[in-house]
């Protein structure tokens, strides 16, 4: 009973909130309703059991992917009216694709019934919350069964940091900047000029 | 009606995912609310995974979840960083612009 109230009203929330991303005219707007709805779809996570990941959609999306998001939304000065124009154009065939889309995917999972056969014989199957936790049975995983997998997510991390810091790294000019190499190259006959001056006069 | 099972996530799911391609379909000329939808997108079928991880008590459909998030935030880091350079050479974001390099 709970828990079917609990799951409509993140459902519900999650998807108006969905709803108005995609819909506000204020790009800011769409960021907030965009955390709004990574909170919700962490709630329906807690209720399905997944605690861990609920967690980490919390930490990793909101507080760094929507983040990043108002950051470019505010950093870049954009005008945002002309950006809209259009809007009402792409309307009509924007949502019949969005209708067709909705129907097959609803009749499809609908209907989806999963042969008793096939539950509990899972690769990997849940411990019982009594047990272990849901934190302690995903790392007992992770670590060994799908530590290469693990192991390439972070060199995917790596990548996309220095991708990001690469494409948006620039020389300015006319910053002082700290250049070891120019430095130890210096020697006395380029860089310091010695002149005879005459008593009574200057240079 | 009371009894929430696997269906009612999935619904859920496709009805995000739903949002999404719309999202890309209304918002053609801001890039920033394109890879929002692209967000929602994926959130919906981390959704899908984590149902079907618990209705069949295999927590491998977690584990995957946890790996398209490290994707989507690549993603998005790697969008963003794209969209700053653009906005620099061009003073605007507008996705019709994109195609002047010709590639």
């Amino acid at each position: 009973m709970i828990e079917a109230l609990a799951f409509y009203i993140f459902s519900s929330i999650a998807v108006a909130a969905a709803f108005m991303v995609i819909s506000a005219r204020n790009p800011v707007h769409s960021v907030l309703f965009l955390i709004l709805t990574f909170f919700n779809v962490a709630g329906m996570f807690v209720i399905l059991g997944a605690e861990f990941l609920a967690m980490i959609l919390v930490v990793v999306y909101v507080g760094a992917v929507a983040v990043l998001f108002m950051f470019v939304v505010m950093m870049l000065d954009i005008n945002f009216v002309e950006l809209r124009q259009g809007f009402l154009n792409y309307l009509p065939i924007g949502s019949l694709i969005g209708l067709v889309m909705l129907i097959e995917l609803a009749t499809l999972f609908g209907s989806w019934v999963v042969t008793p056969v096939i539950a509990n014989r899972g690769l990997m199957p849940t411990p019982s919350p009594d047990i272990t936790t849901n934190t302690h049975a995903l790392g007992n995983i992770v670590y060994t069964h799908y530590v290469y997998l693990f192991q390439a997510a972070g060199m995917i991390l790596l990548v996309a940091m220095i991708g990001a810091i690469v494409l948006t790294h620039r020389n300015r000019p006319g910053v002082k900047k700290q250049d070891i190499g120019r430095q130890l190259n210096r020697n006395p006959a380029n860089s310091v000029e010695i002149r005879k001056v005459e008593i009574g006069k200057g240079i | 009606m009371l009894e929430i099972t696997i269906s009612h996530y999935l619904t859920v799911a496709a009805i995000l995912f739903t949002l999404g391609i719309v999202g890309i379909f209304l918002n053609r000329k801001n890039v920033i609310i394109i890879l929002m939808s692209v967000e929602l997108m994926l959130l919906a079928v981390n959704l899908n995974l984590v149902a079907f991880s618990s209705h069949l008590n295999d927590l491998v459909g977690q584990v995957f979840a946890m790996f398209i998030l490290t994707v989507a935030a690549a993603e998005a880091a790697v969008g963003l960083a794209i969209l700053v350079v653009f906005f620099r050479n061009r003073g605007s974001i507008a996705v019709e612009d994109v195609n002047m390099m010709k590639g």
